[in-house]
């Protein structure tokens, strides 16, 4: 079922296509030696390089080319032996040299393709177009002073991944997907942190509308988007926007928009007759940039499992469905973390509390299966395993579960401060029963009368007796004895 | 003998001999320097406490007899050439202040190898020109003089006119320059002194000033071919800071100044013999052939088609990257600022007023070239034309060992002689840009006089790394023209 959105006078079709730019991860910049840790004092992490002195020339990073090379082989995509850096030239008060130093003709990596998955349980391949690698200008800070802005350079020159992907998403939410499945990806290699908040991972969107079957028409650039339901919502507004204009006998322009969330609507920039001529050059201080085909063998046999060929292993090896399996592995943590538990477990009873009565417990402390300090892969494997061996049932689970969060002890210690052992002691679960049906004598003669709905009514009614520690497969066996 | 009469490997044996300290050696020339610079005005900046203090450390290593090959050797510095704590300027106004925190990797090797600096050499604007008369500092006379018309200043040629003039004077033993399109050699070729541009990779730009990054070549000035060859072998060197930077070898430059030519084959580009040449020029060119083969050379006439498309080729690619390169000027960290209404205004502010006609000239050509609609027909026709200027030296090293050409297509000319068309000045560089373009080595030696007494030079091309060969050839073609004759502006310092 495509996604369509309803004009004036019928269906549109939403085209998109997507550029992301991922911060690279690496101890330094992509031509110069200085620190890229997020979060330093203002120009602290500036070198002489950074800043454009006379004569400073820029020496290519081998370990961001590597990254980048890593990202190409988690896209499946081709990676050129011989690629080549160009000048893009503007003027801007935070792009010292006065030209971005980025691969224009030549880039890096070709073409390649990621699957993306989507809620009717089908999935779709997304084709990339491109990766290559660029340097991020700094930063111009002009809310800090009354006449004047201020430049803070710690980024300048930082390597950024751009990722340009082929105008194949057809709807707000493949466009999320997209970005969700890009973004798991080079968490997986490491290649990007992926954190859209601190601008590491940013998508320039390209929108357009056409009736269905139509050949393309003119596309608006949304830029710098910087979470996925912006980018969702982008997509949205922008091609709503876009349907209008057609509808009411106007054409849409090519041109350079920003999206507004608070709104809900997009913005223009600047138009195609404001765009800068970059005057695009090899760079003439960098050699082509040539590639040894055993180190990209080196780098693709050093590569982690990603998320498709785990989410198959999952399924085959562990018997689990592909909606589990897709949760468990959109982060790696999360993927290892069932991995863990499962060693010696009922993997499907694993990936059941994991997803619901832990990841809910989680969500309430804001923690995640990568840093918990509470829900530790012990802590959950004892909680799971007095379940399994019938020391507390599953409704006592999420009571303990409660109180770790609370006191943080763990569950052992809880479940015997508590006395929340499980009763199986049939004597004692015979007397809970012998009281409750005496003392709701009406309500059995009901249920004998034919009303048996009502024995949902006893089981709790016994289980509440027994403060909630009845095992339950006992408590239903007596209490059908009794009743019969 | 006057301390500044001794040629650079002399005055290295002689501060070896501790004949004469590296202090007194510098002394002499502090004072030539004292008493011509304010008429060459060869000198942006002496450095006099500097290079005081380098010739002390000198002066003890050598005590010790630990010098390095150039210690107590006083040079001049292309001021171009970044150098930690001293000024550098680029001839420019818009680098105002500017003081680099940090020292280019050609000053560094010849620091490291023990050499005093005695300043900063005047030079065109960004290295732009050929005469040194488009420096923001004034423009830099020739110590030669026309026999007819002493009162005339002739320009040094350029860009290094500064480093080239200081060498010719006596006011250092040595210097360094770039040669873009002949920046080293065509003045080296007007001052009557040798001066080489080595094959591009072999002396690190970093540090240099960039003008256009393909084609910057460092590269020393002597007063002989032996006293390059002895700066070149320190100045050289693979450096990882500049990627262009090649890793090969340092060979022993100066030991192939003294071997012979005998069944060298040296080649003769027909394509230099230009209409309207002097015939002066065409005589010397002659008399260099004849040198060569007497000394045992085989004289093989070549052929270099695309020779003629050297010019326009060089006048797209140099200001298309200069362009680039100089907007970092822009007067938001460093060197000018002339605040302005806004950013924009601040730029055009600073860079209307911190750059000079033809350095505004060459970045309008350069943005001109590079921009959407001419890319193709000017920038990357030029660079596949270059790709075929390069492939004539590489044909023409299969047949020959060397190719020898003028230098220039006339001796130094007068100060306003050339500047009113800047196309006329351009021409002067019609026998040098090509090997820029090529990136081979060519040294430029001086060969004789011209009827108004003026040094004329001839050029050796050699392949790439081929600087060897070069400096064999050159070092015999010095021999043969025994040129002897000296500038009438020069020092002349009693012996201490």
């Amino acid at each position: 079922m495509s996604y369509r959105i309803e004009g004036r006078d019928g269906e549109w079709e939403v085209v998109v296509g997507m550029e992301v730019h991922a911060q690279v991860v690496s101890n330094a910049k992509l031509f110069s030696g200085a620190s890229t840790a997020f979060g330093a004092p203002p120009n602290s992490q500036v070198s002489i390089v950074d800043a454009a002195f006379p004569g400073m020339l820029p020496v290519i990073n081998r370990e961001c080319v590597a990254q980048a090379v890593r990202t190409g082989l988690g896209l499946n995509a081709e990676i050129n032996l011989v690629s080549r850096f160009d000048r893009k030239n503007y003027f801007y008060a935070d792009l010292p040299p006065g030209y971005q130093i980025s691969q224009y003709q030549h880039p890096l990596v070709g073409s390649g393709a990621l699957a993306i998955e989507l809620a009717d349980g089908t999935s779709k391949d997304i084709g990339i177009t491109r990766l290559h690698l660029e340097q991020d200008a700094g930063k111009s800070l002009h809310d800090q002073h009354a006449e004047k802005s201020l430049i803070d350079l710690n980024r300048a020159g930082v390597a950024l991944m751009e990722i340009v992907s082929e105008p194949d998403i057809r709807s707000p939410e493949e466009a999320g997907a997209y970005l969700r499945k890009l973004r798991t990806i080079l968490r997986y290699l490491g290649t990007c942190d992926g954190n859209m908040e601190e601008g590491s991972l940013r998508a320039d969107v390209n929108v357009s509308v056409r009736r269905p079957g139509e050949p393309l028409r003119t596309r608006c650039e949304v830029k710098n988007v910087n979470s996925v339901r912006f980018v969702m919502q982008a997509v949205e507004a922008e091609a709503r926007r876009q349907i209008a204009v057609w509808e009411e006998g106007g054409a849409v322009e090519q041109e350079t928009r920003l999206f507004d969330p608070a709104r809900f609507e997009t913005r223009s920039m600047r138009s195609k007759e404001e765009a800068h001529d970059y005057r695009y050059f090899p760079d003439p201080d960098l050699v082509p940039l040539t590639l040894d085909p055993a180190w990209i063998e080196e780098l693709r046999a050093a590569l982690p499992e990603l998320p498709d060929a785990k989410k198959a292993r999952f399924m085959a090896e562990y018997g689990l469905s592909a909606y589990d399996a897709s949760q468990l592995v959109a982060e790696a943590p999360t993927a290892a973390y069932f991995e863990t538990l499962a060693r010696g477990r009922r993997p499907k009873t694993v990936a059941n509390f994991m997803l619901g009565d832990i990841s809910a417990a989680l969500n309430r402390l804001g923690h995640s299966f990568a840093s918990t300090p509470l829900f530790t892969t012990k802590a959950t494997g004892a909680l799971l395993d007095m379940i399994e061996d019938g020391t507390i049932n599953g409704r006592i689970a999420k009571q303990v579960i409660e109180e770790m969060e609370v006191s943080g002890e763990g569950a052992e210690a809880i479940v015997e401060r508590l006395g929340l052992r499980q009763v199986t002691d049939t004597a004692a679960i015979e007397a809970a029963v012998a009281e409750v049906l005496a003392r709701e004598s009406a309500k059995v003669a009901e249920f004998r009368a034919g009303k048996e709905k009502l024995f949902g009514f006893f089981v709790g009614q016994v289980m509440k007796a027994m403060g909630g520690k009845g095992n339950p497969a006992l408590v239903n066996d007596m209490l059908k004895r009794k009743l019969s | 003998m006057n301390l500044t009469d001794f040629g650079l490997a002399a005055a290295r044996l002689a501060l070896g001999r501790r004949e004469f300290s590296a202090r007194d050696l510098t002394l002499a020339h502090l004072a030539a320097i004292e008493a011509l610079n304010r008429r060459l005005n060869a000198f942006i900046t002496v450095t006099a406490e500097q290079a005081l203090a380098q010739a002390a450390a000198a002066d003890a290593a050598l005590a010790k007899g630990e010098g390095g090959p150039l210690a107590g050797i006083p040079l001049a510095i292309k001021d171009i050439f970044c150098t930690a704590g001293i000024r550098t300027t680029a001839a420019s106004r818009i680098l105002g202040p500017f003081v680099p925190p940090y020292e280019s990797a050609v000053t560094a090797n010849l620091r490291r190898d023990g050499a005093v600096f005695l300043g900063k050499t005047n030079l065109d604007e960004f290295a732009m020109g050929s005469s040194t008369t488009s420096s923001a500092f004034g423009s830099t006379e020739n110590p030669w003089k026309r026999r007819q018309d002493p009162e005339i200043r002739l320009v040094p040629g350029g860009s290094s006119g500064g480093s080239a003039a200081a060498v010719a004077a006596h006011l250092a033993l040595g210097a360094t320059g770039t040669d873009t399109g002949g920046s080293i050699r065509q003045p080296a070729s007007f001052c009557g002194i040798a001066g080489i541009k080595p094959t591009y990779g072999r002396c690190s730009r970093f540090g240099v000033v960039a003008f256009a990054s393909s084609l910057d070549h460092p590269g020393p000035f002597g007063r002989s071919v032996e006293d390059c060859a002895i700066l070149l072998r320190s100045m050289a060197g693979h450096d990882p800071r500049d990627s262009t930077s090649v890793d090969v070898p340092v060979p022993d430059y100066p030991a192939a100044c003294a071997r012979g030519i005998r069944g060298l084959r040296v080649g003769v580009p027909r394509e230099y013999r230009v209409e309207g040449m002097a015939g002066e020029i065409e005589e010397m060119w002659q008399s260099g052939l004849g040198w060569l083969r007497e000394a045992g050379a085989t004289i093989v006439d070549v052929s270099l088609p695309h020779t003629k498309y050297g010019l326009p080729t060089y006048y797209i690619v140099a200001p298309a990257e200069a362009s680039s390169n100089l907007a970092r000027y822009d007067g938001v960290r460093y060197g000018l600022r002339v605040p302005g209404e806004d950013l924009i205004d601040l730029y055009e502010r600073t860079r209307g007023e911190g750059f000079g006609a033809e350095v505004k000239r060459r970045i309008l050509m350069g943005t001109y070239v590079l921009s959407a609609g001419y890319y193709d027909a000017y920038y990357l026709k030029a660079q596949k034309v270059r790709a075929l200027i390069l492939k004539d030296f590489t044909d023409a090293f299969a047949e020959v060992d060397a190719l020898l050409a003028p230098t220039a297509p006339s001796a130094a000319f007068a100060e306003g002689e050339k500047t009113e068309d800047p196309v006329t000045m351009y021409l002067n560089d019609v026998f040098t840009v090509p090997a820029d373009l090529a990136g081979v080595p060519a040294i430029s030696v001086p060969a004789g006089l011209d009827a108004d007494g003026l040094p004329l030079g001839l050029q050796v091309i050699g392949p790439p790394f081929g600087e060897e060969v070069v400096f064999t050839v050159a070092a015999a073609l010095e021999r043969a023209a025994g040129f002897a004759a000296l500038p009438a502006i020069r020092a002349g310092s009693p012996r201490t």
